[in-house]
């Protein structure tokens, strides 16, 4: 075993993430000669250019693999906690060292180039939380351990925040991936996403009315759900229960009833009979608790009692909590507000951008869109705009295959791993990947909220190239240096 | 523990899949699915500049301009440049009030009054300054940072004449917009809305050019798009030259101040309109520029109806003029001869039917009864005619005869001259009456078109047109205004001849009698000393005071002008129509008036009927 672990780790390698890697570099690059350079620019080498700085940050992050590669990987658990720390430090002072950029503190003046910490914070944090999940007797199912898990992670989101970068901040609920992976019970994602959903259904049809009655389409869909799922998850875990099959007839004739009469007898708001059946539920469920003390039972209840909750406080927080231009990003989002001048302006001219690409594109430098800078930000966070616009479908769901073959990769190597360290490490890296990838693609075609992350080896700029390198080249000398069993 | 975990890396790499996929059906539907984004960066990115072509120059038949392009300018702002201005300078400088600068600015912002607003490209201020108050304006243009102007042209007359003919251009409208099929113009492109300018828009404005320009999402440019490889360059508008003789356009003009009425002139041979006169009219330079607007409703709401062109859109009874055309028809049918003779007792009297007349010798044959005009005479005629069941089998089949020799002398359809608007004036036919009369009626019933009154009505340019045909003996050609068009032909209709299926043999009695008529009859004051002038008096009864008409030709063995003067409520045919017909001949052939007639002039100018009718 000793004689392999002396093989040099650049022969033990993966070498088709090394070629995936080189691949989106290359196509990364190209992206920003189109982004950047108008027709019939050839000079794409220079120092002034934008291209010319990303050949240096590119043969930079070259040189940054290779080093991680030659270093021992025992070290990468030896020093995560320190490392992490210092980090903390650094991200703590950089809000007072930074000069405003765009209203962001986050950028730290190295004298011959700017350097943005938080793009380096994400990759120490994966390597503690590694450190932290690897160490002895740690369960995931472990409330108390779970929230040390957490805590890890909410401190560098906080810190990020106070530099006003809540994009940066947001891709560190990545990690609740690779928690889950590693044991975090699954109805922790399942009530995340019924929150997205109930806040998005909510909000969207919460001004229309329900024909025939005087309830709003959104409120009473997000109480039918709500009735729906805490139904399920009463038939999942009790399963012997006679409980969810009663309330659902109770429901339904309620339901049906309520509409009946609202429609031919007199209109009134049926939400109050659904919100009555789930208080109903809830009240039978604590009953049941306090009889027999099944938690499972509180925490149902607790879950639906908690939606409805979130339900109505959703709207309350759109209106009140959130800042006016991130009320409007939402409500474009959602397509409630059709102001493609404000704050649509940039989404849709990026979909008018990838739209006009077509097929094949117009070909390399041929794009008008993006040339005529009509797309904001075209060359770091509306890259992609730039693939869509000259290389059309073909070449941007090119680019979209590229990016799911390798977190497909990475996830078999996270898996083939043989620590819990180089596994949960692995699955830290490849969840903010996928997060990227899912928030910067998604929001250049309108799908996702406009939240400033870069595109992962497309976007312009060193930070996040070197950032994303050290990750990947961290796990794959991690990977390369696995036991073999 | 982590063995039972495992299985959840399929979850994971699953959201990745999902994620993926629903992202490429995304792309899919925004690249491949519809072209709306396509179109949409097309008109994001492309700025399709209009190069507008000067508009073709016109001139008259002796090749004396008429209508030609001045420089206008446009102040144009660029509202992200613009500031520091002394603004009570600017507003004195460009003769504005303070408040109006304020709105054009706000209006310049407004995005419901200026659609295309950029904040980096230049903005229409104010548009058509003319060229004399620009000047003020350009010594200071450095002050007002921001301004800078944008050269037009504008239409310009030389002279004060020749408004209904010439006609103007304005600001194309919704109405024009739709109809234009081949999308050729955008709003606010000027077309021709009047006269020539708009009967022949297509030869005089030219070929718009475009050049295609990149422009960046300020609004900047950057240059052509492909180099210019779709650019298109802008071709001049065509010059027309008219048949009008600026001269005699002139004086029909001056001759018809203070009146209502028209005086039409046709050149026989090749149908050139050498003058066409309508009265009111008014200057077309009041319907130059930024006034167009102002004056064209001023104009609209008086009662005199200054717009109407009456030359042409003018339908009135044609009076004895019109009794040539029965005499041709009766000749030709065979209802009267040469010689034939008929009484006249004051008049025409038969079946208690009486037609009064003037007092002249009786009774008489055909000659002298054009010189004198005889009521009876022509009364008789075209009783014989439609009342010949013998020949036509019934009234109605006469009548149906009749109306076709007038349709093919010029009336009761439009002529087809080359402006437009014009009326067709009204030849009464078989049904008409039938209806009117529920089938009972004859020639007596109808007997007032035969002297030219009654149903038949007639426009100032179909008697001309008349005039026209008797002095070529039997044919006309169309009358039209424009002459030539720089190269280009001009319609072959207006070439051809188009006969009256009346012989050549009976015009030479029309001729006589109308020659008859100058020399001893009712035109006596058209005998020109040197001219043979033929003329035709016509006195048309009215509700009012009688409407004076004249139409003559000369000379008479070489006709080169054809003439027809209609005065509303001038009374007989002597008092205006003969004496304004006789200087519109003199001016024309000798190309000017003797002393005698130019104090004639003088004269005619200062007579101004009142019209109780028009009352303000």
């Amino acid at each position: 075993m000793s004689e392999i672990k002396t093989k040099s780790p650049l022969l033990r390698v993966d070498y088709l993430v090394v070629l995936l890697y080189v691949v989106l570099l290359v196509c990364g690059w190209f992206s920003i000669c189109g982004a950047t350079h108008e027709t019939g620019d050839t000079d794409f080498f220079a120092w002034e250019v934008r291209t010319g700085k990303q050949i240096v940050w590119i043969g930079c992050a070259f040189v940054l693999g290779f080093l991680v590669l030659m270093t021992d990987d025992k070290y990468f658990d030896m020093t995560a906690d320190l490392f992490y720390w210092l980090m903390m430090l650094l991200l703590l002072v950089t809000p007072f060292i930074a000069k405003d950029i765009k209203g962001s503190r986050s950028w730290v003046n190295l004298g011959f180039c700017n350097i943005q910490p938080a793009e380096f914070a994400k990759c120490v944090t994966a390597l503690a939380v590694a450190k932290l999940l690897n160490r002895y007797g740690f369960t995931m199912t472990d409330m108390r351990c779970f929230l040390r898990a957490a805590a890890l992670i909410l401190l560098p989101m906080v810190l990020i925040i106070l530099q006003k970068e809540t994009g940066s901040a947001l891709v560190y609920l990545a990690f609740f991936l690779m928690f889950y992976r590693e044991g975090m019970p699954g109805c922790f994602l399942f009530t995340a996403v019924a929150a997205v959903v109930y806040f998005v259904v909510g909000i969207r049809f919460g001004e229309t009315e329900l024909p025939g009655t005087l309830s709003s389409v959104g409120e009473f869909t997000v109480l039918l759900l709500i009735w729906a799922f805490t139904l399920g998850m009463l038939q999942v875990y009790h399963p012997r229960s006679r409980t969810a099959p009663l309330f659902l007839r109770i429901g339904l004739a309620a339901t049906v009833v309520s509409l009946l009469v609202s429609t031919l007898i007199i209109p009134f708001d049926v939400s109050w009979v659904l919100l009555a059946l789930l208080l109903a539920m809830t009240g039978q469920m604590l009953w049941q608790w306090l009889g027999e003390r099944v938690n499972t039972g509180l925490f149902i209840a607790l879950f639906t009692l908690g939606s409805t909750a979130f339900l109505y406080t959703s709207n309350f927080a759109l209106n009140e909590v959130l800042e006016p231009h991130q009320r409007t990003r939402i409500q474009v989002l959602l397509g409630m507000n059709e102001d493609d001048r404000a704050a649509g302006y940039n989404v849709n001219q990026s979909k008018i951008a990838i739209g006009s690409g077509g097929l094949e594109g117009k070909g390399f430098m041929n794009g008008t869109q993006t040339k005529l800078k009509y797309v904001p930000e075209q060359d770091t966070d509306f890259i992609f705009c730039t693939v869509g616009e000259e290389q059309g479908f073909v070449g941007s769901a090119g680019v979209l295959l590229l990016f799911l073959t390798l977190i497909l990769r990475l996830i078999y190597l996270a898996e083939r791993q043989t620590s819990t360290f180089g596994r949960v490490y692995g699955y830290c890296v490849l969840s903010i990947l996928l997060f990227h990838v899912f928030i910067n693609v998604g929001m250049v075609m309108g799908l996702t909220p406009v939240i400033g992350i870069p595109l992962p080896f497309f976007s312009y700029g060193g930070s996040s190239l070197w950032g994303f390198t050290l990750m990947l080249f961290i796990f794959l000398r991690i990977d390369a240096g696995r036991k073999r069993t | 523990m982590n063995k039972h975990f495992e299985i959840r890396k399929f979850v994971i790499g699953g959201v990745a899949v999902g994620i993926i996929f629903i992202y490429l059906i995304r792309l899919f539907t925004l690249q491949l699915w519809s072209d709306d984004y396509k179109k949409n960066a097309d008109s994001n990115a492309f700025r399709k500049e209009i190069q507008y072509p000067s508009r073709g120059l016109i001139f008259d038949r002796n090749g004396k301009i008429l209508v030609y392009n001045e420089p206008s300018y446009n102040i144009m702002v660029v509202m992200n440049e613009q500031r520091g201005i002394d603004t009570l300078d600017f507003c004195q400088t460009v003769g504005i009030t303070k408040e109006d600068y304020i709105k054009r600015m706000a209006d310049i912002k407004d995005p419901l009054k200026n659609a295309g607003y950029s904040r980096y490209t230049p903005q229409l201020f104010m548009s058509q300054i003319p060229a004399k108050e620009f000047s003020l304006f350009r010594e200071k243009l450095f002050r007002f940072k921001g301004f800078s102007v944008q050269k037009r042209s504008i239409r310009q007359y030389s002279d004060r004449i020749g408004a209904h003919i010439l006609g103007d251009v304005g600001e194309i409208n919704a109405r024009e917009l739709e109809q234009d099929s081949d999308k050729y113009y955008q709003s606010g492109d000027y077309v021709g809305k009047l006269g020539v300018e708009r009967s022949f828009e297509k030869q005089l404005r030219g070929e718009k050019g475009m050049r295609i320009m990149l422009r960046d999402v300020h609004g900047r440019t950057f240059g052509h798009y492909q180099n210019g490889k779709y650019d298109k360059t802008a071709r001049a508008g065509k010059n027309l030259t008219l048949g009008l003789d600026r001269d005699l356009q002139q004086l029909a003009e001056t001759l018809l101040e203070g009146k209502l009425g028209a005086i039409v002139a046709i050149e026989p041979k090749t149908g050139e309109v050498l003058c066409l006169a309508s009265s009111p009219t008014y200057d077309p330079r009041m319907m130059v520029g930024r006034d167009r607007g102002k004056n064209h409703q001023l104009l609209d709401k008086d009662p005199m109806k200054p717009l109407l062109n009456r030359a042409i859109m003018g339908t009135y009874p044609p009076g004895s003029t019109f009794k040539i055309s029965q005499a041709l028809v009766g000749l030709q049918e065979g209802s009267i001869t040469p010689a034939i003779s008929f009484p006249c007792s004051h008049g025409f009297n038969y079946k208690g039917l009486h037609v009064g007349c003037h007092g002249h010798a009786s009774p008489i044959p055909l000659v002298p009864a054009i010189g004198t005009s005889c009521n009876s005479y022509f009364c008789w005629n075209l009783y014989r005619m439609l009342n010949n069941r013998a020949k036509y089998g019934s009234v109605q089949n006469a009548m149906t005869k009749w109306k076709d020799y007038m349709v093919a002398m010029g009336f009761g359809y439009k002529l087809g001259i080359d402006l437009p608007g014009e009326r067709r004036g009204m030849i009464p036919n078989a049904d008409y009456y039938d209806k009117a009369y529920k089938k009972s009626w004859n020639g007596l019933t109808v007997i007032s078109i035969a002297i030219g009154q009654g149903e038949v009505t007639a426009t100032p340019l179909q008697i001309a047109n008349l005039a026209a045909t008797v002095a070529n003996r039997g044919y006309f050609i169309t009358p039209h205004v424009v002459k030539a068009v720089q190269d280009g032909r001009i319609d072959p209709e207006y070439k051809r001849k188009r006969y009256t299926g009346v012989d050549k043999k009976w015009y030479e009695y029309a001729v006589a009698g109308m020659r008859r008529a100058v020399l001893g009859g009712t035109c006596r004051g058209a005998d020109l000393p040197g001219i043979e002038v033929c003329g035709k008096t016509g006195t048309a009864q009215n509700r009012g005071h009688d409407h004076s008409a004249f139409m003559g030709f000369a000379p008479m063995n070489d006709p080169k002008i054809a003439v027809a003067v209609y005065v509303e409520n001038g009374g007989f045919g002597n008092v205006y129509g003969v004496p304004l017909g006789a200087l519109i001949i003199e001016q024309y052939l000798n190309g000017k008036l003797s002393e005698a007639s130019q104090k004639k002039v003088e004269h005619f100018r200062q007579m101004h009927i009142k019209y109780p009718d028009y009352a303000r």
